[in-house]
């Protein structure tokens, strides 16, 4: 019977109240003697946690120590009430205790447990100049580190694809198949939208412009050349950069996590041959094909937009556009496309590899792939612009 | 070997419920029936192994607990409610459940995974949080030196504790554990059993696991659930179930290693000539 009484597991739910700290009068004296049910699940609740921590606050340390503690009134002790107590009492038995054996064992683990108060408990942080100087380092170094990985990645895609014009047989051509279709064909709809709007957008704009000095049929030269040799490929290099770029990273990297990278190298297959080269050939492939899509859907906007601001039919835009936009315009955009192609896979595959095991690394390495892809495709395009700008104009 | 733990007295009302449980994946031809018609009651301070071969719904049927997965048909109450209703602010005062592979917080060290639970809450100082943290890190096997790791650092075991400590932290009144001891060395796993033992003496816990680790079985069950043919079969104490005539339970009971875990171990090791 007696053990019956002590046992704090026989209180039902109903039962319980919540905790509280009272404070006893007995011939000894005062005697401290907390109440109720000192577990986590009844501080859960904001008022009971505020009141029991309000009660426990002016005591803190040292003389509550000295005072007699009575535990037989708790209905329920866990290991977050006895921490409680514990730093009551300022991390020593109270002078007179009075418990019961699974009490006692529960405290007792708690003593021995919790961290002297010596002992730092957060994590030692660095201090301000040294580690803004040492993260500059990292950061530097983690560039370099970048790019060299970049190159070398460019390098065996090079041998790659040597290797696989020297046995076409072994080459993943499903995958290539696949990367086609989830990168090139699916990406169609939202790649001829936004063509469409941009070509409506600047034949809009240049209307306004072109009808002041009454050259409304050099509008057909303005879009021509600006949508198939600019715009075109790069509005699809940036829509797909996001899109694909992000997928490939996000791919591999959940690769890299899931540890599907190591059994693949443990099988003795190399990452450069299959993921990254049909991923590559996929897009550099797709790239160019999705350009020319972009292309004509702006164009077939801007012809419209024509029709409709400047009475500029589509049969005279048809009829001069070949003459305005000469054929090496269209060499110069497929080529800037291919080149496209292939920065935009190895960058998502690069940061895709690039991943650390674990949920943060894997959305800092997609941000990363998409912000660069893209800043990458305009660099390049730049680049295409100064060293063609003899070509095509 | 250690003996198992004596049963505690039980309340009236179990802490979970199962009724008429379906569980159904995929539709039309491909539809897959995990449990058919299943029932399934534990009282308070049970421990309660479920066993049963590969794919028969173990992990399914605790994920049905926790109300991850929706009965097609049936009920699961859970602690006096429905499963579905348990994730609510708090629930981690309600259940712990230790994951297969862990579940930790990838992004947050291993002393941040512990106290997550409670610091959520939001009523307790930030101090007693962290103090709590680390006596949960050392309960389970696990020196201060590791708390500021990130669980990508740790090996397979390592994560496993680091798991049940945060399941633990708020010493929930029922807790499941999926394959505890599966990837722990045997020091480990005695070490664990003698965790459980004692958190289940001093807390009252209910405690409903998944394993195939018949020592564990021996030292820790109370009762052992065994689910086949989409349902739960039988359910008794261990040697009991373990004397069954089906063919599930004699392979898994009566192999090598299921007549080494029942037997008495031997006082004296044989003398080497």
């Amino acid at each position: 019977m007696w053990q019956f009484c002590l046992n704090p597991r026989l209180v039902t739910e109903a039962a319980l109240s919540p905790p509280s700290l009272e404070w006893r009068d007995t011939a000894q004296g005062r005697c401290a003697a907390p109440t109720g049910n000192w577990t986590a699940a009844a501080l859960a609740d904001r008022g009971v946690a505020s009141q029991l921590l309000q009660a426990l606050a002016p005591a803190g340390g040292g003389p509550i120590a000295a005072l007699p503690w009575d535990l037989s009134g708790l209905q329920r002790l866990d290991h977050v009430g006895a921490q409680l107590l514990w730093r009551q009492w300022g991390m020593q038995w109270p002078a007179q205790l009075q418990v019961d054996a699974l009490q006692r064992q529960m405290l007792e683990r708690v003593a021995r447990l919790t961290l002297p108060p010596g002992r730092p408990r957060t994590e030692p942080s660095a201090d301000g100049t040294r580690s803004a100087i040492d993260h500059l380092g990292v950061r530097v170094l983690k560039g370099l580190g970048h790019a060299r990985d970049y190159v070398r990645m460019q390098g065996q895609l090079l041998l790659d694809f040597i290797q696989l014009l020297r046995a076409p047989r072994d080459a993943p051509w499903r995958d290539l198949s696949g990367h086609l279709y989830q990168m090139g064909a699916t990406a169609m709809p939202i790649t001829a939208l936004v063509g469409f709007l941009i070509g409506v957008v600047l034949a809009y704009l240049m209307a306004l412009q072109l009808r002041q000095f009454g050259a409304e049929a050099f509008i057909v030269n303005i879009l021509g050349i600006s949508l198939i040799r600019e715009l075109g490929p790069l509005l699809a290099a940036i829509l797909v950069a996001g899109r694909s770029g992000s997928a490939i990273t996000a791919q591999i990297g959940v690769m890299r996590v899931t540890e599907e990278l190591d059994a693949m190298r443990v099988m003795g297959i190399a990452h450069g041959f299959r993921l990254v080269m049909p991923r590559a050939l996929g897009l550099a492939i797709a790239m160019p094909l999705i350009s020319v899509w972009t292309t004509l859907a702006s164009l077939a906007g801007g012809m419209l937009a024509s029709d409709l601001a400047l009475k500029v039919t589509p049969a005279f835009f048809m009829q001069a556009l070949p003459a305005a936009v000469e054929a090496s315009n269209l060499a110069l955009a497929t080529g800037k496309s291919v080149v496209f192609g292939i920065l935009i896979a190895l960058v998502g595959c690069h940061y895709g590899l690039g991943v650390k095991p674990n949920t943060e690394s894997l959305g800092q390495g997609t941000t990363a792939s998409v912000v660069t892809s893209i800043t990458v495709v305009i660099l390049v395009d730049a680049l295409f612009a100064i060293l063609f700008k003899d070509v095509g104009i | 070997m250690p003996s198992a733990m004596p049963a505690l007295p039980v309340d009236a009302a179990p802490v979970v419920d199962i009724q008429g449980l379906w569980t159904v994946f995929g539709r039309g031809k491909s539809e897959v029936v995990i449990h058919r018609d299943l029932a399934l009651q534990v009282r308070r301070g049970e421990v309660l192994t479920l066993v049963g071969g590969s794919g028969t719904g173990k992990t399914v049927l605790l994920r049905q607990m926790l109300g991850l997965e929706h009965p097609a048909r049936g009920s699961v109450q859970v602690l006096g409610q429905p499963a579905a209703e348990l994730g609510r602010h708090g629930a981690s005062s309600r259940v712990g459940m230790l994951f297969q592979q862990g579940a930790l917080f990838s992004a947050f060290s291993v002393l941040d995974n512990i106290a997550f639970a409670l610091r959520e809450l939001g009523t307790l100082p930030a101090d007693v949080v962290t103090d709590a943290a680390y006596v949960k890190l050392q309960m389970v096997g696990l020196g201060p030196q590791h708390a500021h790791k990130r669980p990508s650092d740790l090996s397979g075991g390592m994560i496993k504790r680091v798991a049940l400590a945060r399941a633990l932290i708020m010493d929930p009144p029922l807790l499941l554990l999926d394959e505890p001891t599966a990837g722990l060395d045997p020091h480990a796993s005695d070490d664990f059993c003698d965790l459980l033992k004692d958190l289940h003496a001093e807390l009252g816990l209910t405690v409903i696991m998944v394993t195939h680790d018949l020592d564990t079985l021996f030292a820790l069950s109370t009762r052992v659930a065994v689910l086949a043919s989409q349902k739960v079969l039988f359910t008794d104490t261990p040697r009991v179930v373990a004397g069954l005539d089906h063919p599930f339970i004699h392979d898994f009971f009566q192999g090598e290693r299921g007549r080494r875990a029942m037997a008495p171990a031997p006082s004296q090791l044989p003398s080497t000539p």
